[in-house]
């Protein structure tokens, strides 16, 4: 079900909320054992708030009634945030997040809080302290990361939309493995109060959905300024439903050919290729771009990422909220033996790279070099978007990949963000589209990028597209429509 | 410049993580693998280009992220400590520094 049926089958007294959230709660439970995607499942605070705005005259509120999933890293006020870490265990947060209270005030209702990787630390879900997510298509498969709790929540259809982050390509990435749409909207679009901070000139709340219209729908209620987040930009936020359905002539589309070539999968190669064919019948036009620097991506994410990571996870100390670790006479034995016990391997390999990079000696060579990079990487994407108005590119080198693949090769694991950190690092906004499914049968993702604010402009492209050639078929995990 | 053990072994202290030996096995190898891997960006010419500083656009540079200094109602004592491993009587509690 997507937020337009929900919607409508309310209006017409085909439905109540208490039923639509009661459906989406049962499926969570059901699939849990299976798809490991939830934490904690919020049976009664969902169902308690589905029967109060039952019994309240209907309201014209976007998101009324229609159950939502949360990445465990986004505050919900009673609920755990336990980031997918041992160290914040069953940390109950005293507050919302801004993008929680903006859903609340639209009538949106969660219904629990997903699994992902540890502090939104991986591409596969596999650094979670509480056990891998499984992929709705195949549950021997990662969903991808960091978000994929909240991408196979959408996926297996337990809910219509659900809220991640992306610092990487942790909504992106996890949507193309799970045949969902995600955004990472520019940086600035939206609030992070709340969100627990990885990298903070990286990191944005993004929206899983399983079309345009949805994400739309959830842009504009949680998108705009807030106080309590200094990098949020006073920019106006636009109706996102209002350009879909326009058609695409006019609009241009870069190719990145230079992307298309060593480390990407063929199958994947040629339906992004495919999608671009289509885009073209559909009216748009095609021009090959040159993205230099792009190649250096993944290096300057690692610098700039783990930097930042090593600064703000430096608040997990054993004193103020979370574990502590046990018979530790002394304050800074505490603090290490409360890090040791807590973190998991990937945090701690993350937390002493940024450290590394960031300390005596090795800073310029590092971290100064990485930012001098990043700022050509920013350059290259304003070139491009002198000539076209959004790339298309592969949102990941490979579809769902087994558990346990690549578990013990960190950098191979990075770099399957190799096209997704470009937009992080640029503050552009991405979102990847379904676009097909492999000879495996598992879903294909494509990416498109645009300039800042650009939201409206893609979020058009996928909606023409998806309309076009939607994926009919449905994973083997699926949550039936009563 | 190759990464050691010893390197390893700093930054965790550095880091505040008791990293037992055989992390230490397991890890040093690892990070000097990603330290080779971002090393390819000395290959980047980057004379004459300002280092980015945060990830800011133009419109979020632009914004006046100020705000009246005012006091605003928080959280309060009691609900602040109540997630704390060791609070008490309105403070939180840690071993002996000293």
């Amino acid at each position: 079900m997507t937020i337009s049926e929900i919607t409508s089958q309310l209006e017409q007294g085909q439905t109540t909320i208490s039923a639509t959230v009661e459906h989406s709660v049962r499926a969570a439970e059901e699939f849990n054992d299976t798809l490991n995607a939830f934490l904690e499942i919020d049976r009664k605070g969902a169902l308690e708030r589905a029967q109060a705005l039952d019994k309240r005259a209907p309201s014209q509120n976007a998101l009324r009634g229609i159950p939502i999933a949360i990445k465990d890293n986004i505050c919900v006020r009673g609920l755990q945030a336990s980031c997918g870490s041992k160290i914040l265990g069953d940390y109950r947060p005293p507050y919302n997040a801004t993008v929680i209270d903006r859903l609340l005030a639209a009538e949106a209702i969660i219904i629990g809080k997903t699994n992902c990787d540890e502090f939104a630390m991986g591409s596969s879900n596999e650094n979670s302290a509480y056990g891998p997510v499984k992929n709705p298509w195949d549950a021997a498969r990662v969903p991808g990361g960091s978000s994929g709790g909240s991408a196979a929540a959408v996926a297996a259809g337990i809910v219509p939309v659900a809220l991640g982050s992306d610092t990487g390509g942790s909504v992106r990435q996890p949507a193309a493995l799970c045949g969902v749409v995600g955004l990472k909207p520019t940086y600035g679009r939206n609030s992070r109060y709340g969100l627990v901070a990885f990298a903070s000139s990286l990191d944005q709340v993004g929206i899983f959905a399983r079309n345009a219209l949805d994400v739309a729908a959830v842009l504009g209620v949680i998108a705009g300024r807030d106080p309590r987040d200094a990098t949020t930009a006073d920019v106006p936020v636009p109706d996102y439903r209002g350009e879909l359905g326009l058609d695409l002539k006019g609009l241009r589309l870069g190719f990145p050919e230079a992307l298309f070539g060593k480390g990407l999968d063929a199958e994947i190669g040629a339906a992004v290729k495919q999608a671009l064919d289509d885009y073209r019948k559909l009216g748009a036009e095609v021009v090959t771009v040159d993205l230099p620097n792009a190649q250096y991506a993944i290096a300057v994410y690692y610098i700039i990422a783990t930097a930042e990571a090593s600064s703000n996870l430096a608040r997990f100390d054993g004193v103020r909220y979370g574990f502590r670790a046990e018979e530790t006479p002394e304050l800074r034995q505490m603090y290490r033996r409360t890090r040791e016990e807590g973190f998991g391997p990937e945090v701690k390999r993350r937390i002493m790279l940024g450290t590394y990079v960031l300390s005596a000696g090795y800073y310029d060579a590092y971290y100064l070099k990485a930012q001098q990079v990043r700022s050509l990487i920013r350059e290259d994407f304003r070139r491009a978007f002198e000539k076209c108005d959004a790339l298309v590119t592969p949102t990941s080198p490979s579809v769902a990949f087994e558990l346990g693949e690549k578990v013990d090769d960190p950098l191979a694991m990075y770099l399957n963000d190799i096209y997704t950190v470009t937009a992080n690092l640029a503050g552009i906004p991405g979102l990847s589209v379904p676009c097909g499914l492999s000879s495996k049968r598992l879903p294909i993702g494509m990416q498109l990028l645009g300039p800042y604010w650009s939201e409206p402009t893609l979020l058009r492209l996928a909606h023409a597209y998806l309309e076009n050639r939607p994926l009919m078929e449905k994973p083997k995990l699926f949550a039936a429509a009563r | 410049m190759p990464i050691t053990e010893s390197d390893i072994e700093k930054v965790a202290q550095l880091a505040h993580l008791d990293i037992a030996p055989e992390e230490l096995k397991v890890f040093g190898p690892q990070i000097a693998d990603i330290v080779a891997y971002v090393e390819q960006l000395n290959a980047v010419d980057t004379s004459n280009v300002d280092p980015a500083i945060g990830g800011l656009t133009p419109e979020g540079e632009g914004t006046d992220a100020s705000r009246r200094d005012q006091l605003l109602p928080s959280l309060g004592q009691e609900t602040a400590l109540a997630e704390a491993p060791d609070g008490a009587s309105g403070h939180f509690r840690v071993p002996k520094i000293l």
